[in-house]
């Protein structure tokens, strides 16, 4: 967005597009510089464990499910709205998994089946929300004790344990490799090297186009070492995971439907229609805009989200529990505003989102190496979930 | 030696990048209504907001004496004290609430440690009297009128034993009978000894109550007129405020045979089906091809009721009876989007309450109402909207740094040219403009006056809904006049006069 700035026509020095860049994505840096900081604080704290390869890739597959449910519930909360009933929809999804598949349903129709099932509920809150009128607060927090309820119930019996490899390979496996002998993966490699390739490629043209346009671009050294950045941070995740296991099947699943949602928000009409609706919805109803359809959208998505992040957690623990879905809200939650979502709505990227789950799943990883109390990680968590969102909302008064 | 109550001695007040008031000075006597004058961004409401105590002593340069003494409020609890009150245009009553919690909100009357709620409501009656206000102190303010409310506020600030009353722009949604209502008031009150500050864009108001008037313009005092020393006029008032004498207000256009109709009504009659109750009564009207039309009535005639029933907002009006023809075909629009698609646009006369996405930028906002002129597909391209986002800032001259500029960082007339310029985007055939130029100034409205000459010349047709009535009468070919949800006569522009209007706009169906 930056990098067209009428304002300055002539050639600006690079000290001062630097400083340019620097002021106006302020925000976003904070963000790295704060995910950078936990990172090396962890990495001390734990003489080195949290930065191996084996944490790091853990930690991905530890992430996954809030990923999942953060992407959607950025949608609803730059709508205006909120969605209280996603962890416990997660867990009943789980457990609707685990019990298919113990009766020997192939995991090809329960996948597919739970996904459903996830819409089914995203249209009844949603027809809650949009039709009838309920608060979307009064809707999740009901739907969050209905679905705590009916996961009791369909889980009287306790623990119910998944033994389909196909399916626990989803959040605990990995792509496979060539079968030749080396010390680093070498399919995870390649496609690392593949998505550096591609995104240069799609930066250049990007550019290119901009100036066909006669539009003003990052100037020539900067724009390099963007780049330079850039796939020198891709390179290293890469190499890290390359001396373990490679990538996780997790983390392909997250990149899919990262990839979907940051192009429907940014390039779309309907992505357009839900920041217009998140800033101003009766401009936008006026606008042509159906609102009430986009909301009814924004449930949908947001609750066949939950219903993956049901599958992943299911997976991930290889059974479904009573207790799974606790308080996952509260980490999708913070990771969208940890990520930069305004909460007076009508602002926010899914991109930023993912670095907010990052920091909070850093957070809960690290603090678990150290042996920290769970009940100590909820204050800490908490503590930095509040000290983002009341940073936000200085920053953007102080923008006005 | 003249008593003077309030003396503002140079004062000048800086906000990032704008000089807002430039040394004004402005001196009250005691006892008087004294009116302050001035386009919008003259700097009146600053003004007010520095006298209040809202921009704090140390935010601004300059002396506020009042009684003499020099003040440093640091708030509006401050001025307060020292019996200035002050009514903004926007209420700030609490609906759910009754008259006299209202009343008392903020000082209420106290016995010992819990609020005397007996003693507020025989407190609060007395107020009511004094403003000759005759409800039920239990009533809830939801319940009152916009006039019947501003005279709540007066009464609250008469609570509070108030010796400087400041109204912004008192009149601005009241009718022609509370604004004379209100007018009565507020002379008693001055010879009951309250002292008035009265800001108003209403002149013929100003010369019927002023004992003296100050202008401002840019943030500088011009003059200060004493009413009984001299005659002042109108034309005396708008010389001192926009620095030349104003002929020529309306640009001219070419007389052009109307062409054929592509908008007409016939029967529209609608009901509010919250409450229940009809709004329209069985409106007809019609538009041809490059003419403008004009909307004229009063407060609650039901114009911008009839615009958005047309516009397809359903849920807020239900369509009981009615014909729609547009563009030969007969329809009935259902929601926004099909109007839109049929080539009808609405600028809405709350452009930031439902008209912009202030949060967004300029290029955002221009296209949101056509995204399918720069969707290829699946997706929008961003390049090809900054083009033509630049093309209509630079065509329409939107006053800003880029089209990336936040539109809630703008002035109101480039806030307003942004809608415009979203609107013609979307390339309709029929555009409604409800008040476009309320709330921008003059020089700001000439070129929107422009800019529809420009687009009716090119075959488009306007509906121009407008409560200043010169404005209606110096653009408009033809022009219609509502009351109480209906029509109540057609003029063109050769019959048209301010008389002649006035007259159909307040005809009630009775008559």
């Amino acid at each position: 967005m930056t990098e067209i700035n009428e304002t300055v026509q002539k050639k600006e020095s690079l000290g001062k597009e630097i400083g340019h860049l620097l002021k106006s994505n302020l925000r976003d840096y904070m963000m790295y510089i704060v995910l950078i900081l936990i990172i090396i604080y962890f990495s001390v704290n734990t003489d080195g464990k949290f930065i191996t390869a084996n944490n790091i890739s853990n930690l991905f597959n530890q992430a996954a499910y809030v990923a999942v449910l953060a992407i959607g519930m950025t949608l609803i909360l730059i709508l205006k709205h909120i969605d209280l009933s996603v962890g416990y929809v997660a867990g009943f999804s789980g457990a609707l998994c685990a019990i298919m598949l113990s009766k020997g349903i192939s995991v090809y129709i329960v996948i597919p089946a739970v996904i459903l099932f996830g819409l089914v509920i995203g249209i009844y809150q949603g027809t809650l929300v949009t039709r009838v009128g309920v608060p979307a607060f009064v809707t999740t927090l009901a739907g969050m004790f209905i679905f705590r309820g009916l996961l009791g119930v369909v889980l009287k019996t306790g623990t119910i344990v998944v033994d389909n490899d196909t399916f626990n390979e989803l959040n605990n496996g990995y792509i496979p490799d060539l079968p030749i002998q080396s010390p680093l993966h070498l399919i995870t490699m390649l496609t690392g090297v593949v998505m550096v390739a591609l995104i240069i490629i799609s930066q250049i043209k990007e550019r290119n186009n901009k100036k066909k346009y006669g539009f003003k671009v990052l100037s020539t050294p900067i724009f390099v070492v963007s780049l330079l950045i850039i796939a020198a941070a891709i390179m290293t995740i890469i190499y890290v995971l390359a001396q373990t296991k490679g990538i996780p099947w997790s983390a392909v699943i997250v990149a899919v439907i990262l990839v979907i949602y940051n192009m429907m928000l940014n390039k779309t009409k309907l992505g357009r229609a839900i920041y217009g609706i998140g800033g101003n919805d009766q401009a936008a109803e006026l606008s042509g805009i159906n609102v009430k359809n986009v909301t009814m959208f924004a449930f949908c998505s947001m609750s066949v989200l939950a219903a993956i992040a049901g599958i992943l957690y299911t997976s991930r623990l290889r059974s479904a529990t009573p207790t799974a879905g606790n308080a996952f809200e509260m980490d999708a939650i913070a990771s969208s505003y940890i990520g930069g979502v305004a909460v007076s709505g009508g602002v926010g990227k899914v991109t930023n989102t993912i670095i907010g789950t990052l920091v909070i799943m850093s957070l809960t990883n690290g603090m678990n190496l150290m042996g920290v109390d769970a009940y100590m990680q909820y204050i800490v968590k908490g503590a930095i979930f509040i000290f983002a969102v009341a940073f936000d909302v200085i920053s953007r008064k102080k923008a006005k | 030696m003249e008593d003077y109550i309030l003396e503002m001695r140079e004062i000048t007040k800086v906000f990032p990048g704008v000089k807002a008031l430039d040394n004004v000075n402005l001196k009250v006597k005691r006892g008087e209504v004294h009116c302050l004058c001035g386009e919008n961004g003259a700097g009146k409401s600053t003004l007010m907001k520095v006298l209040s105590g809202v921009y704090g002593y140390g935010t601004y340069s300059g002396d506020i004496l009042y009684n003499g003494e020099v003040q440093k409020f640091k708030g509006i609890a401050d001025s307060e004290q020292k019996g200035i009150a002050i009514i903004y245009q926007e209420l700030a009553l609490i609906p759910e609430l009754s008259v006299y919690e209202n009343i008392y909100f903020g000082h209420e009357i106290m016995k010992g440690k819990t609020i005397d709620w007996n003693e507020t409501i025989v407190q609060a009656s007395e107020m009511l009297k004094k403003v000759k206000l005759d409800v039920d102190p239990s009533t809830k303010i939801k319940n009152l009128g916009v006039g019947k409310q501003q005279l709540v506020e007066i009464a609250k600030a008469l609570s509070k034993n108030v010796k400087l009353l400041i109204l912004d722009e008192p009149t601005s949604s009241l009718n022609e009978d509370d604004s004379e209502n209100l007018l009565k008031l507020i002379k008693e009150l001055r010879d009951q000894g309250v002292t008035c500050i009265m800001i108003s864009h209403k002149l013929k108001e100003v010369i019927a109550i002023a004992d003296s008037i100050t202008v401002l313009r840019d943030g500088s005092t011009i003059c200060t007129m004493d009413c009984h020393e001299q005659e002042v006029k109108e034309s005396d008032i708008i010389k001192n405020m926009v620095g030349r004498e104003i002929d020529n207000i309306y640009p001219t256009r070419e007389k052009k045979a109307p062409g054929k109709v592509v908008f007409d009504i016939k029967d529209w009659t609608v009901e509010d089906p919250v409450k229940g109750r009809e709004i329209l009564h069985n409106v007809c009207m019609n538009i041809r091809e490059g003419e403008i039309v004009g909307l004229q009535g009063l407060m609650g005639a039901g114009r911008t009721e009839l615009a958005l029933s047309i516009f397809g907002n359903t849920p807020k009006y239900k369509i009981k009876s009615g014909e729609l023809t547009f563009d030969g075909k007969k329809s009935r629009f259902k929601t926004p989007k099909q109007a839109i698609k049929s080539g009808l646009a609405y600028v809405s006369e709350d452009r930031k309450g439902n008209g912009l996405v202030l949060i967004q930028d300029i290029k955002y906002n221009t296209t949101l109402a056509n995204l399918e002129r720069i969707t290829n597909g699946l997706f929008v391209n961003n390049n090809e909207e900054i083009k033509q986002a630049k093309y209509y800032k630079d065509s329409i001259n939107i006053k800003a740094p880029s089209v990336e500029q936040k539109v809630g960082n703008l002035s109101g007339g480039n806030q307003q040219k942004v809608q415009l310029a979203k609107w013609m985007f979307a390339r309709p055939k029929v555009l409604i403009l409800d008040e476009p130029t309320r709330g921008i100034d003059v020089g700001a409205k000439y070129e929107i006056y422009t800019l529809m000459n420009k687009l009716v010349e090119e075959g488009m047709s306007i509906i121009m809904i407008s409560s200043e009535l010169p404005e209606v009468l110096g653009m408009s070919d033809r022009l219609y006049v509502m009351s109480e949800g209906t029509i109540t006569g057609e003029l063109s522009r050769e019959e048209a006069t301010e008389q002649k209007v006035m007259a159909l706009a307040i005809k009630s169906k009775e008559d």
